[in-house]
Protein backbone atom coordinates (compact mmCIF):
# COMPACT_ATOMS: atom_id res chain seq x y z
CA UNK A 1 0.00 0.00 0.00
CA UNK A 2 1.19 3.73 -0.52
CA UNK A 3 0.21 6.30 1.54
CA UNK A 4 1.06 10.20 0.32
CA UNK A 5 1.91 12.75 2.45
CA UNK A 6 1.53 16.05 0.49
CA UNK A 7 4.37 18.16 0.78
CA UNK A 8 3.38 21.63 -0.99
CA UNK A 9 5.48 23.85 1.05
CA UNK A 10 2.96 24.40 3.97
CA UNK A 11 5.26 24.90 6.05
CA UNK A 12 6.71 22.44 8.77
CA UNK A 13 5.76 19.09 8.02
CA UNK A 14 8.65 16.87 9.69
CA UNK A 15 6.91 15.72 12.50
CA UNK A 16 3.98 14.33 10.02
CA UNK A 17 6.96 12.90 8.45
CA UNK A 18 8.78 11.29 11.21
CA UNK A 19 5.49 10.17 13.01
CA UNK A 20 3.67 8.48 9.92
CA UNK A 21 7.70 7.37 9.17
CA UNK A 22 7.82 5.55 13.07
CA UNK A 23 3.96 4.04 12.41
CA UNK A 24 4.00 2.87 8.38
CA UNK A 25 7.49 1.15 9.14
CA UNK A 26 7.37 -2.23 7.41
CA UNK A 27 4.03 -2.04 6.78
CA UNK A 28 3.11 0.13 4.06
CA UNK A 29 5.15 2.34 1.56
CA UNK A 30 5.30 6.15 2.51
CA UNK A 31 5.86 9.36 0.09
CA UNK A 32 6.30 12.91 0.89
CA UNK A 33 5.65 14.68 -2.46
CA UNK A 34 3.75 17.30 -4.26
CA UNK A 35 3.73 14.71 -7.50
CA UNK A 36 0.36 14.82 -8.90
CA UNK A 37 1.12 11.43 -10.24
CA UNK A 38 2.16 9.72 -7.43
CA UNK A 39 -0.67 11.79 -5.59
CA UNK A 40 -3.18 10.21 -7.59
CA UNK A 41 -1.66 6.20 -8.07
CA UNK A 42 -1.64 6.64 -4.42
CA UNK A 43 -4.05 4.42 -1.39
CA UNK A 44 -4.15 6.94 0.94
CA UNK A 45 -3.92 10.49 1.21
CA UNK A 46 -2.64 13.04 3.94
CA UNK A 47 -2.51 16.54 3.83
CA UNK A 48 -1.02 18.72 6.48
CA UNK A 49 -1.26 22.24 6.93
CA UNK A 50 0.22 24.71 9.02
CA UNK A 51 0.37 28.74 8.91
CA UNK A 52 -2.44 30.48 7.88
CA UNK A 53 -5.62 29.26 6.45
CA UNK A 54 -4.53 31.85 3.15
CA UNK A 55 -0.97 30.83 3.10
CA UNK A 56 -2.09 27.06 2.69
CA UNK A 57 -4.60 27.80 0.61
CA UNK A 58 -2.25 29.66 -1.57
CA UNK A 59 0.43 27.00 -1.53
CA UNK A 60 -1.94 24.75 -2.82
CA UNK A 61 -2.71 26.54 -5.90
CA UNK A 62 0.22 26.77 -6.73
CA UNK A 63 1.05 23.73 -7.61
CA UNK A 64 -0.46 23.31 -11.16
CA UNK A 65 -3.47 20.78 -11.02
CA UNK A 66 -2.72 19.59 -7.28
CA UNK A 67 -5.80 20.98 -6.57
CA UNK A 68 -8.27 19.15 -9.06
CA UNK A 69 -6.28 16.15 -8.28
CA UNK A 70 -6.91 15.79 -4.51
CA UNK A 71 -11.04 16.41 -5.50
CA UNK A 72 -10.67 13.22 -7.83
CA UNK A 73 -9.20 11.01 -5.45
CA UNK A 74 -11.07 12.28 -2.36
CA UNK A 75 -14.43 13.09 -3.65
CA UNK A 76 -14.62 11.65 -6.70
CA UNK A 77 -13.22 8.27 -6.06
CA UNK A 78 -13.81 8.51 -2.30
CA UNK A 79 -10.19 7.42 -1.30
CA UNK A 80 -9.08 7.89 1.98
CA UNK A 81 -7.86 11.33 2.36
CA UNK A 82 -6.91 12.86 6.52
CA UNK A 83 -6.77 16.61 6.88
CA UNK A 84 -4.59 17.59 9.59
CA UNK A 85 -5.12 20.67 11.23
CA UNK A 86 -4.92 23.78 8.08
CA UNK A 87 -5.45 20.16 6.32
CA UNK A 88 -8.57 19.77 7.46
CA UNK A 89 -9.78 23.49 7.95
CA UNK A 90 -9.38 23.75 4.18
CA UNK A 91 -12.50 21.76 3.30
CA UNK A 92 -14.77 24.26 4.01
CA UNK A 93 -15.81 26.45 1.77
CA UNK A 94 -14.58 29.59 3.26
CA UNK A 95 -12.26 30.59 5.75
CA UNK A 96 -11.85 34.17 7.75
CA UNK A 97 -8.22 33.89 8.93
CA UNK A 98 -6.44 37.17 7.27
CA UNK A 99 -8.89 37.72 4.46
CA UNK A 100 -11.82 36.41 3.37
CA UNK A 101 -10.23 33.10 1.36
CA UNK A 102 -11.90 30.50 -0.62
CA UNK A 103 -11.45 26.83 0.82
CA UNK A 104 -11.85 24.08 -1.11
CA UNK A 105 -15.19 23.46 -0.53
CA UNK A 106 -15.12 19.79 0.43
CA UNK A 107 -17.50 20.00 3.84
CA UNK A 108 -19.43 23.04 3.25
CA UNK A 109 -18.72 25.56 6.38
CA UNK A 110 -16.51 28.18 7.22
CA UNK A 111 -13.35 28.46 9.74
CA UNK A 112 -13.49 31.32 11.72
CA UNK A 113 -11.41 32.70 14.52
CA UNK A 114 -12.31 31.06 18.05
CA UNK A 115 -14.44 33.14 20.20
CA UNK A 116 -12.36 33.63 23.20
CA UNK A 117 -15.18 35.43 25.14
CA UNK A 118 -13.37 38.92 25.14
CA UNK A 119 -10.08 37.39 26.07
CA UNK A 120 -11.04 35.52 28.78
CA UNK A 121 -9.38 32.04 26.95
CA UNK A 122 -6.13 33.03 25.86
CA UNK A 123 -5.61 32.30 21.66
CA UNK A 124 -3.83 30.76 20.25
CA UNK A 125 -5.59 27.43 21.88
CA UNK A 126 -2.28 25.82 22.61
CA UNK A 127 -1.71 22.74 24.41
CA UNK A 128 -3.55 19.30 25.44
CA UNK A 129 -6.69 18.80 25.61
CA UNK A 130 -9.40 15.82 25.96
CA UNK A 131 -11.75 15.48 22.53
CA UNK A 132 -15.37 14.38 23.25
CA UNK A 133 -15.97 11.48 21.16
CA UNK A 134 -19.51 12.54 19.05
CA UNK A 135 -20.05 9.80 16.92
CA UNK A 136 -18.03 6.87 15.61
CA UNK A 137 -15.14 6.97 13.41
CA UNK A 138 -13.03 4.84 12.11
CA UNK A 139 -9.63 6.48 13.26
CA UNK A 140 -10.62 6.22 16.69
CA UNK A 141 -10.73 2.54 16.77
CA UNK A 142 -9.30 1.86 20.48
CA UNK A 143 -9.24 5.19 21.15
CA UNK A 144 -10.95 5.94 24.50
CA UNK A 145 -13.33 9.16 24.63
CA UNK A 146 -11.61 12.00 26.40
CA UNK A 147 -8.35 11.25 25.33
CA UNK A 148 -5.74 13.61 25.35
CA UNK A 149 -4.55 15.60 22.17
CA UNK A 150 -2.18 18.48 21.00
CA UNK A 151 -3.70 21.21 19.53
CA UNK A 152 -2.52 24.38 18.10
CA UNK A 153 -4.81 26.95 16.56
CA UNK A 154 -6.64 30.19 17.03
CA UNK A 155 -9.27 29.04 13.90
CA UNK A 156 -11.87 26.62 14.29
CA UNK A 157 -14.05 24.57 11.70
CA UNK A 158 -17.47 25.17 11.55
CA UNK A 159 -19.09 22.52 9.29
CA UNK A 160 -23.05 23.62 8.30
CA UNK A 161 -23.79 19.65 8.64
CA UNK A 162 -23.23 18.64 12.29
CA UNK A 163 -23.66 14.81 11.20
CA UNK A 164 -19.54 15.12 10.20
CA UNK A 165 -18.60 15.78 13.15
CA UNK A 166 -16.95 13.07 14.90
CA UNK A 167 -15.24 14.51 17.98
CA UNK A 168 -14.91 18.29 19.77
CA UNK A 169 -13.35 19.34 22.56
CA UNK A 170 -14.06 21.99 25.23
CA UNK A 171 -12.24 25.51 25.17
CA UNK A 172 -14.36 28.67 25.29
CA UNK A 173 -16.70 26.76 23.85
CA UNK A 174 -17.27 23.28 21.95
CA UNK A 175 -14.90 23.05 19.57
CA UNK A 176 -14.75 20.62 16.66
CA UNK A 177 -11.88 18.75 16.66
CA UNK A 178 -12.36 15.87 13.78
CA UNK A 179 -14.57 14.85 11.16
CA UNK A 180 -15.22 11.68 8.83
CA UNK A 181 -17.60 12.08 5.99
CA UNK A 182 -17.20 8.79 3.39
CA UNK A 183 -13.84 8.43 3.52
CA UNK A 184 -12.92 12.38 4.39
CA UNK A 185 -11.36 12.75 7.55
CA UNK A 186 -9.98 15.30 9.13
CA UNK A 187 -8.13 16.37 12.70
CA UNK A 188 -7.93 19.90 14.23
CA UNK A 189 -5.67 18.42 16.82
CA UNK A 190 -2.07 16.88 16.07
CA UNK A 191 -2.07 13.02 15.86
CA UNK A 192 1.82 13.25 15.32
CA UNK A 193 2.53 15.17 18.09
CA UNK A 194 -0.49 13.65 20.40
CA UNK A 195 1.76 10.85 22.00
CA UNK A 196 1.37 7.13 21.73
CA UNK A 197 -2.65 7.61 21.77
CA UNK A 198 -2.13 10.26 18.47
CA UNK A 199 -0.03 7.61 16.93
CA UNK A 200 -2.33 4.65 17.12
CA UNK A 201 -5.32 7.26 15.44
CA UNK A 202 -2.30 7.69 12.82
CA UNK A 203 -1.83 3.90 12.64
CA UNK A 204 -5.70 3.72 12.29
CA UNK A 205 -5.63 6.01 9.30
CA UNK A 206 -2.58 3.91 7.62
CA UNK A 207 -5.03 0.48 8.11
CA UNK A 208 -8.43 1.45 6.72
CA UNK B 1 -10.65 21.58 29.52
CA UNK B 2 -7.20 22.88 28.14
CA UNK B 3 -4.38 20.94 30.78
CA UNK B 4 -1.95 23.11 32.01
CA UNK B 5 1.50 21.70 30.46
CA UNK B 6 4.70 20.51 32.21
CA UNK B 7 8.03 20.80 30.33
CA UNK B 8 11.38 19.93 31.39
CA UNK B 9 14.04 21.85 29.75
CA UNK B 10 17.42 20.55 28.53
CA UNK B 11 20.66 22.51 28.70
CA UNK B 12 23.22 21.70 25.51
CA UNK B 13 26.51 22.53 24.87
CA UNK B 14 28.36 21.76 22.12
CA UNK B 15 25.94 18.63 21.98
CA UNK B 16 25.88 17.39 25.30
CA UNK B 17 23.62 17.82 27.85
CA UNK B 18 24.98 19.81 30.52
CA UNK B 19 22.68 20.06 33.05
CA UNK B 20 20.90 16.74 32.77
CA UNK B 21 19.21 13.67 34.41
CA UNK B 22 21.25 11.92 36.43
CA UNK B 23 19.80 8.57 36.70
CA UNK B 24 21.19 5.57 37.16
CA UNK B 25 19.77 3.86 34.07
CA UNK B 26 21.30 6.53 31.66
CA UNK B 27 23.76 4.39 29.37
CA UNK B 28 25.40 8.13 28.50
CA UNK B 29 24.44 11.10 30.44
CA UNK B 30 25.31 13.27 28.52
CA UNK B 31 23.07 12.00 25.64
CA UNK B 32 20.05 15.12 24.87
CA UNK B 33 18.33 12.45 22.72
CA UNK B 34 18.36 9.36 25.45
CA UNK B 35 17.06 12.02 28.04
CA UNK B 36 14.18 13.94 25.82
CA UNK B 37 13.08 9.70 24.91
CA UNK B 38 13.07 9.47 29.42
CA UNK B 39 10.60 13.06 29.43
CA UNK B 40 8.75 11.68 26.87
CA UNK B 41 7.60 8.24 27.93
CA UNK B 42 7.66 9.94 31.29
CA UNK B 43 4.71 11.54 30.44
CA UNK B 44 6.41 15.24 29.60
CA UNK B 45 3.19 17.32 27.92
CA UNK B 46 6.71 18.99 26.27
CA UNK B 47 10.10 19.33 25.92
CA UNK B 48 12.52 22.22 25.15
CA UNK B 49 16.11 22.06 24.55
CA UNK B 50 17.81 25.18 25.52
CA UNK B 51 21.06 25.64 22.96
CA UNK B 52 23.60 27.39 24.76
CA UNK B 53 26.59 26.52 22.61
CA UNK B 54 28.83 30.10 22.97
CA UNK B 55 29.92 29.76 19.30
CA UNK B 56 27.36 30.19 16.09
CA UNK B 57 30.07 27.58 14.42
CA UNK B 58 28.23 24.80 15.95
CA UNK B 59 24.70 25.58 14.48
CA UNK B 60 25.03 21.94 13.13
CA UNK B 61 25.17 20.31 16.29
CA UNK B 62 21.78 21.49 17.78
CA UNK B 63 20.38 20.72 14.26
CA UNK B 64 21.61 16.90 14.00
CA UNK B 65 20.02 16.72 17.62
CA UNK B 66 16.56 17.91 17.48
CA UNK B 67 16.78 16.16 13.75
CA UNK B 68 17.26 12.09 15.72
CA UNK B 69 15.16 13.45 18.66
CA UNK B 70 12.24 14.43 16.37
CA UNK B 71 12.06 10.82 15.21
CA UNK B 72 11.85 9.43 18.72
CA UNK B 73 9.54 11.61 20.28
CA UNK B 74 5.83 12.50 19.38
CA UNK B 75 5.57 15.33 21.57
CA UNK B 76 5.98 18.71 20.88
CA UNK B 77 9.44 19.81 20.39
CA UNK B 78 10.73 23.38 21.53
CA UNK B 79 14.49 24.81 20.20
CA UNK B 80 15.85 27.53 21.51
CA UNK B 81 19.43 29.78 21.88
CA UNK B 82 21.04 31.35 18.85
CA UNK B 83 18.12 31.79 17.25
CA UNK B 84 18.79 35.11 15.14
CA UNK B 85 17.64 34.18 11.59
CA UNK B 86 15.23 33.26 9.35
CA UNK B 87 17.53 30.52 7.90
CA UNK B 88 18.25 29.39 11.87
CA UNK B 89 14.50 29.18 12.04
CA UNK B 90 14.21 27.16 8.87
CA UNK B 91 16.55 24.92 9.65
CA UNK B 92 15.39 23.97 12.73
CA UNK B 93 11.91 23.44 11.72
CA UNK B 94 13.21 21.26 8.89
CA UNK B 95 14.71 19.06 11.50
CA UNK B 96 11.96 18.25 13.77
CA UNK B 97 11.61 21.21 15.69
CA UNK B 98 7.79 22.25 16.44
CA UNK B 99 8.97 25.29 18.04
CA UNK B 100 11.72 28.32 17.64
CA UNK B 101 12.21 30.68 20.84
CA UNK B 102 13.62 33.66 20.07
CA UNK B 103 15.26 35.78 22.65
CA UNK B 104 18.27 37.96 21.82
CA UNK B 105 17.52 38.66 18.35
CA UNK B 106 13.82 39.73 19.04
CA UNK B 107 14.94 42.48 21.53
CA UNK B 108 16.89 43.80 19.00
CA UNK B 109 14.86 42.94 15.88
CA UNK B 110 11.62 42.80 16.46
CA UNK B 111 10.25 42.17 12.69
CA UNK B 112 12.05 38.50 12.66
CA UNK B 113 9.30 37.61 15.21
CA UNK B 114 6.63 39.71 12.57
CA UNK B 115 8.91 37.96 9.78
CA UNK B 116 8.91 34.57 11.32
CA UNK B 117 5.11 33.77 12.24
CA UNK B 118 4.04 34.93 8.87
CA UNK B 119 6.65 32.99 7.43
CA UNK B 120 5.56 29.71 9.76
CA UNK B 121 2.70 30.52 11.96
CA UNK B 122 2.50 31.90 14.92
CA UNK B 123 2.13 28.59 16.84
CA UNK B 124 5.51 28.00 16.00
CA UNK B 125 7.16 30.75 17.33
CA UNK B 126 7.72 31.59 21.51
CA UNK B 127 9.83 34.12 22.12
CA UNK B 128 11.80 34.05 25.36
CA UNK B 129 11.73 36.93 27.50
CA UNK B 130 14.21 37.26 30.21
CA UNK B 131 13.48 39.95 32.99
CA UNK B 132 15.34 40.96 36.08
CA UNK B 133 13.52 43.68 38.74
CA UNK B 134 14.21 46.71 38.74
CA UNK B 135 11.79 48.50 40.88
CA UNK B 136 8.13 47.62 42.62
CA UNK B 137 6.02 45.91 39.90
CA UNK B 138 8.97 46.66 37.24
CA UNK B 139 10.44 44.26 35.39
CA UNK B 140 13.24 44.52 32.61
CA UNK B 141 14.38 42.65 29.78
CA UNK B 142 17.94 41.70 29.74
CA UNK B 143 19.89 39.55 27.09
CA UNK B 144 22.70 37.69 26.47
CA UNK B 145 21.45 35.28 28.73
CA UNK B 146 20.99 37.74 31.69
CA UNK B 147 24.49 40.02 31.42
CA UNK B 148 23.20 42.44 28.77
CA UNK B 149 20.39 45.53 30.53
CA UNK B 150 18.63 46.63 27.50
CA UNK B 151 16.12 49.47 28.97
CA UNK B 152 12.92 47.91 27.84
CA UNK B 153 9.84 47.18 30.15
CA UNK B 154 9.25 43.34 30.27
CA UNK B 155 5.79 44.29 30.28
CA UNK B 156 5.64 46.75 27.41
CA UNK B 157 8.12 43.83 24.93
CA UNK B 158 5.63 41.21 26.08
CA UNK B 159 2.63 43.05 24.72
CA UNK B 160 4.88 44.10 21.43
CA UNK B 161 5.68 40.87 20.69
CA UNK B 162 2.10 39.30 21.11
CA UNK B 163 1.18 42.33 18.53
CA UNK B 164 3.88 41.20 15.96
CA UNK B 165 2.77 37.57 16.03
CA UNK B 166 4.65 35.58 18.69
CA UNK B 167 2.22 32.97 20.14
CA UNK B 168 3.56 32.13 23.15
CA UNK B 169 5.76 33.89 26.30
CA UNK B 170 8.73 32.02 27.41
CA UNK B 171 9.27 34.15 30.50
CA UNK B 172 12.25 33.44 32.46
CA UNK B 173 13.37 35.62 36.02
CA UNK B 174 16.38 36.33 36.00
CA UNK B 175 16.60 36.50 40.03
CA UNK B 176 15.00 33.95 40.62
CA UNK B 177 16.79 31.19 38.00
CA UNK B 178 18.71 29.02 39.48
CA UNK B 179 17.83 29.77 43.07
CA UNK B 180 15.47 26.85 43.39
CA UNK B 181 13.33 29.40 45.88
CA UNK B 182 10.46 29.53 42.94
CA UNK B 183 9.08 31.77 40.23
CA UNK B 184 8.72 35.40 40.06
CA UNK B 185 4.97 35.43 40.42
CA UNK B 186 4.12 39.05 40.35
CA UNK B 187 5.88 38.96 37.28
CA UNK B 188 4.00 36.19 35.83
CA UNK B 189 0.68 37.50 37.27
CA UNK B 190 1.50 40.76 36.01
CA UNK B 191 3.04 39.75 32.09
CA UNK B 192 -0.08 37.08 31.68
CA UNK B 193 -2.74 39.69 33.01
CA UNK B 194 -1.47 42.35 29.96
CA UNK B 195 -1.34 39.98 27.39
CA UNK B 196 -3.34 37.03 25.31
CA UNK B 197 -1.03 34.49 24.80
CA UNK B 198 -0.11 31.43 26.45
CA UNK B 199 2.86 32.20 28.84
CA UNK B 200 5.33 29.76 30.34
CA UNK B 201 6.84 30.31 33.31
CA UNK B 202 10.44 29.88 33.84
CA UNK B 203 13.29 30.21 36.76
CA UNK B 204 13.60 29.15 40.05
CA UNK B 205 11.43 26.10 40.62
CA UNK B 206 12.73 24.19 43.46
CA UNK B 207 9.67 22.28 44.99
CA UNK B 208 6.20 21.11 43.31
CA UNK B 209 4.71 23.79 45.04
CA UNK B 210 6.67 26.51 42.64
CA UNK B 211 5.00 24.81 40.15
CA UNK B 212 1.39 25.06 41.48
CA UNK B 213 2.38 28.61 41.87
CA UNK B 214 3.70 29.99 38.54
CA UNK B 215 0.22 28.02 36.98
CA UNK B 216 -2.30 29.18 40.08
CA UNK B 217 -1.08 32.23 41.70
CA UNK B 218 0.90 33.41 38.11
CA UNK B 219 -1.61 32.44 35.65
CA UNK B 220 0.71 30.64 33.72
CA UNK B 221 -0.24 28.25 30.78
CA UNK B 222 3.08 25.96 31.28
CA UNK B 223 5.75 25.85 33.67
CA UNK B 224 9.14 25.15 32.61
CA UNK B 225 11.74 23.54 35.10
CA UNK B 226 15.42 21.88 34.65
CA UNK B 227 17.07 20.75 37.71
CA UNK B 228 14.11 19.23 39.74
CA UNK B 229 13.89 16.72 37.11
CA UNK B 230 17.26 16.42 36.36
CA UNK B 231 18.37 15.41 39.38
CA UNK B 232 15.55 12.82 40.02
CA UNK B 233 14.11 14.49 43.15
CA UNK B 234 11.17 14.05 41.13
CA UNK B 235 10.01 12.78 37.92
CA UNK B 236 7.30 14.46 35.38
CA UNK B 237 4.25 12.23 36.96
CA UNK B 238 5.19 13.25 40.55
CA UNK B 239 5.14 16.97 39.51
CA UNK B 240 1.29 15.72 37.21
CA UNK B 241 0.16 13.48 40.42
CA UNK B 242 0.79 16.35 42.65
CA UNK B 243 -1.14 19.14 40.69
CA UNK B 244 -3.99 16.84 39.71
CA UNK B 245 -4.60 16.29 43.98
CA UNK B 246 -4.51 20.43 44.14
CA UNK B 247 -7.21 20.33 41.61
CA UNK B 248 -4.91 21.79 38.71
CA UNK B 249 -5.84 20.12 35.65
CA UNK B 250 -2.94 18.29 33.95
CA UNK B 251 -2.67 15.42 31.50
CA UNK B 252 -2.65 12.46 33.33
Amino acid sequence: MNVTIVDYQSGNISSVINSFTEVAKGKVNLEVTSDINKIRSSDKIVLPGQGSFKSCVDSLNSINGLVDTLKEFAITNKKPLLGICVGLQMFADIGYEEVETKGLGWMSGKVSKIDNQKGKFKLPHIGWNEIEIQKESRIFKNIKNKSHMYFVHSYEFIPEDKSVISSTTDYASKIVCSVEKDNLFGTQFHPEKSDKTGLKIIDNFIKL
Amino acid sequence: MLKNRIIPCLDVKNGRVVKGINFVELKDAGDPVEQAKIYSDGGADEICFLDITASNENRETIIDIVRKTAKECFVPLTVGGGVRTIQNITDLLLAGADKVSINTAAVKNVDLVKEASKKFGSQCIVVAIDAKKVSDNKWEVFTHGGRNKTGIDAVDFAKKVEENGAGEILLTSMDKDGTKSGYDVDLLKTVTNNTNIPVIASGGVGTLDHLYDGIVKGGASAVLAASIFHYGEYKIKDAKEYLNSKNVSVRL
